[in-house]
């Protein structure tokens, strides 16, 4: 037995492992990406990272079919692209276990939207576990790949941000136990699903459903924790933590099997306690799950958005919150911003020079939608940058109009949109930000990099030739820091009659740390005109007198800064640590 | 869950705080604590405001701090130790390295720092580190986050022998000895300064 501290991810992908799956196959997305970067490091699994979650299901559907255990991963809005194989292949059922983690974001820490998972267990049709801790979500992992053999069905394991990214002592008492072999077996009528064989499986499922919601309603997953009989909390998920911690005294049914819900175990709950209350995050959901099996439920004021905490908790049952410094008031906002010595900077700097129309999407650069930049209009969902910049270029053909979207980015869901444009005859630009890696969630390889998650090299698009393939009329590469070189290939790229791709191809500053020695200001030179000021670099500021100053201990000496100033005020400096640090 | 005991870290995105509350949580976990750790990656990487929670004690429940449950408030900078002392319970312990780093708004002169933060923190007890000058001393100018790991050692119950331990083995083998050193060097200059 070895007590070590996990993280919910870590947790997860020890779970497969010890649930003998042999292949691990799912897209980076916060807060899911660890579980596979975990679980390749185990010895006997093949891991990949897939172009976008719907491949990644796929690819999982053939190692079933085939006989073996595999585990998907993804995050909620993940789910949508991979929605389309889930809903189908409820229906086929499976081969050997398939079990698909999906890591939700209440309070939306690092999505765009807070979508809930448990929405689609019962709109597909499958089971859902859903996990309150780093030891839950090991257990409930190796449970689900037993529970999608026993009743031919894929499973569905939600976590949320506090589950995923918390960690908590492990004990680990099992090594990993190779998965009984299931062979291929030619099964037309169970795996072809044209729609004679589609009508079948159909009814076969409400079978299995059946037969699933009697294994839930005696799952130990979903548990009575009888003590004070006066209220009784029903509670799933990262809440049930929060609820132990707030309501200490009050009795608890802890939901771990979602789907099918265990109704009668519910109204047994109920007939034991005073008063029946549901604390959930992104409610009411299990709320009206307790309503529908026939319980009347005190409703109390639990935000429907974000998470759940002690303190919101005590708040909707009337109960005092702790004594509290006082805020401090007037402090700055802080947001999240473009590193020093990104190559997005250069791109933002050239577009807001052009006065496009600039669609952008999912990825670091994001942040070039904001101040001083704020050179980007929208930012949708995975792949929208490119489609949505043909849109808007049919209903406003008098400006220019750029999508912008990052490698990794292309590779999932903008290479489509590139052929609707080419194939469509309208003209348009589409920016490709292409720095190498998947930097938003913590430098994976991609399609564009040619970098595996195994670590074996695999191929890398070329992506000057997919866009001549896909039909555009130019396509050229250039560095983004080079600013004036960028801004000039970013004209003629708007000047094209036809469809016009630009790659801007250089490292992400955090991938290569390679860190160059800062800059310094030549206070004699600088007239604070703020053209520097205006890169949005977290490493220059001005100083009481208005001209620019260079912080050393954050500077990395890209050399953006040097090509605005128009006076040759920006000069190098020598190590940061001799520099005395920071000057303030 | 008075045997549990909080600590938050607040930094910025990129000051090393997510390694700091990791270090921390293995540090309890290696005294026979029960632990857990909470923490928000991502977008808040990239240069915005970065909490982590570590709570250990005999059974840790929720791993989310409320306002006023914090024992332990260890800011890596002025500004998001401001912002963040509603977090700390009245009578918690305040460890504050000793410098602002602006955020994007006051670098841009769209937003200023309050006047005279620094007092406001002293007022609220804070004990300053000038952890920067005391990582470069001990050889590493990105070790700042074990310096106040070190200043914040001072108030916690577990051994040197443990963090020493721990350290050695999560920072990169490169900058072991600097790594210690900033321990060291952040751990005595809160027990020989304004240390409670």
């Amino acid at each position: 037995m070895t007590r070590t501290l996990l993280s919910g991810n870590e947790a997860v992908a020890r779970g497969a492992w010890e649930a003998g799956a042999i292949v691990g196959v799912g897209y980076p997305g916060t807060p899911s990406t660890e579980v596979l970067e975990n679980l390749v490091r185990y010895e006997g699994v093949r891991c990949e990272w897939a172009p976008n979650e719907k491949v990644a299901a796929e690819v999982a559907a053939g190692v079933s079919l085939a006989g073996g255990r595999v585990l998907v991963t993804m995050k909620h809005v993940g789910l949508n692209v991979a929605a389309d194989p889930l809903f189908t292949l409820a229906y086929t059922g499976v081969g050997g276990g398939y079990v698909l983690f999906v890591a939700d974001d209440p309070g939306m820490h690092s999505s765009q939207n807070e979508q809930d998972s448990r929405r689609y267990a019962f709109a597909a049709k499958v089971p859902m576990f859903e996990p309150s801790d780093p030891a839950e979500a090991l257990e409930m992992t190796r449970l689900a790949f037993d529970l999608s053999e026993e009743h031919d069905v894929p499973v569905l394991v939600r976590s949320t941000t506090r589950i995923s990214h918390s960690k908590g002592v492990v004990e680990l008492d099992g090594g990993r136990r190779e998965a009984a072999p299931r062979p291929y077996r030619k099964d037309p009528a169970k795996w072809v699903m044209v729609p004679a064989n589609a009508r079948r499986r159909r009814v076969d499922l409400e079978e299995r459903l059946a037969r699933l919601a009697m294994h839930a309603e005696a799952s130990e997953l979903n548990r009575m924790e009888m003590r004070d009989r006066t209220l009784g909390i029903v509670v799933d998920g990262a809440a049930y933590r929060v609820v132990r911690e707030a309501l200490p005294e009050a009795s608890v049914l802890k939901i771990g099997m979602v789907h099918p819900f265990p109704e009668g175990l519910v109204r047994s709950f109920a007939s034991q306690v005073d008063e029946v209350a549901v604390v959930e995050e992104l409610g009411p959901f299990l709320r009206d799950l307790v309503v529908q099996a026939g319980v009347s439920v005190r409703d109390v004021d639990i935000p429907r958005w974000g998470e759940v905490t002690p303190a919101s908790v005590r708040s909707a049952f009337g109960l005092p919150a702790a004594p509290t410094r006082e805020a401090v008031q007037g402090l700055p906002d802080r947001p999240p911003l473009m590193c020093p010595g990104c190559p997005h900077r250069g791109v933002f700097w050239a577009l807001k020079r052009l006065g496009a129309i600039v669609t952008g999407d999912i990825g670091c650069y994001t942040l070039g939608a904001a101040p001083p930049l704020a050179a980007m209009d929208s930012c949708l969902c995975m792949g929208a940058g490119v489609s949505m910049a043909h849109g808007a270029a049919l209903a406003d053909p008098g400006r220019p109009v750029v999508g912008v979207i990052g490698d990794s980015t292309f590779a999932h869901s903008g290479i489509t949109g590139l052929v609707h444009m080419a194939y469509n005859g309208q003209a348009g630009t589409v920016v490709v930000l292409d720095n190498r890696t998947t930097a938003m969630t913590g430098h994976q390889g991609n399609p564009v990099s040619g970098v595996t998650l195994s670590g074996e090299p695999g191929a890398a698009l070329d992506l000057e030739a997919l866009a001549a393939a896909c039909g555009a009329s130019w396509a050229s590469t250039v560095d983004p820091f080079d600013l004036q070189g960028t801004l000039e290939a970013l004209r003629e790229a708007v000047a094209e009659p036809g469809l016009a791709v630009l790659i801007a191809k250089a490292p992400c500053a955090l991938l290569e740390k390679s860190v160059n020695d800062p800059v310094a200001v030549d206070e004699e030179a600088c007239t604070a005109c703020g053209a520097c000021i205006q890169l949005g670099c977290p490493a220059i500021s001005r100083a009481e007198s208005g001209i620019a100053q260079v912080d050393a201990m954050i500077c990395v000496g890209c050399g953006q800064c040097v090509q605005v100033c128009r006076f040759g005020a920006i000069v190098p400096a020598g190590p940061a640590c001799d520099l005395g640090g920071n000057a303030r | 869950m008075s045997d549990v005991t909080t600590v938050v870290l607040a930094g910025v995105g990129g000051q090393g705080t997510i390694l700091a509350g990791d270090v921390l949580a293995k540090v309890a976990m290696s005294e026979g604590y029960d632990v857990r750790l909470s923490e928000v990656h991502g977008m808040a990487q990239r240069g915005g405001s970065v909490v982590t929670f570590v709570r250990f004690g005999q059974d840790v429940l929720s791993p989310v701090v409320d306002p006023g449950g914090a024992d332990h408030l260890i800011a890596f900078e002025m500004i998001e130790a401001a912002r963040q002392l509603p977090l700390l319970a009245p009578g918690g312990r305040l460890v504050v390295n000793q410098r602002i780093v602006p955020p994007l708004p006051v670098l841009i002169g769209a937003a200023e720092v309050p006047e005279g933060l620094e007092a406001v923190l002293a007022d609220q007890g804070a004990i300053f580190v000038d952890a920067d000058a005391l990582a470069c001393e001990a050889g590493s100018s990105k070790s700042a986050n074990i310096v106040l790991l070190g200043a914040a050692s001072a108030g916690l119950p577990m051994a040197v022998e443990t963090w020493e331990q721990v350290i050695a083995g999560r920072v990169p083998s490169a900058t072991v000895d600097a790594n210690l050193r900033a321990f060291a060097l952040g751990r005595d200059a809160c027990l020989k300064g304004a240390c409670r």
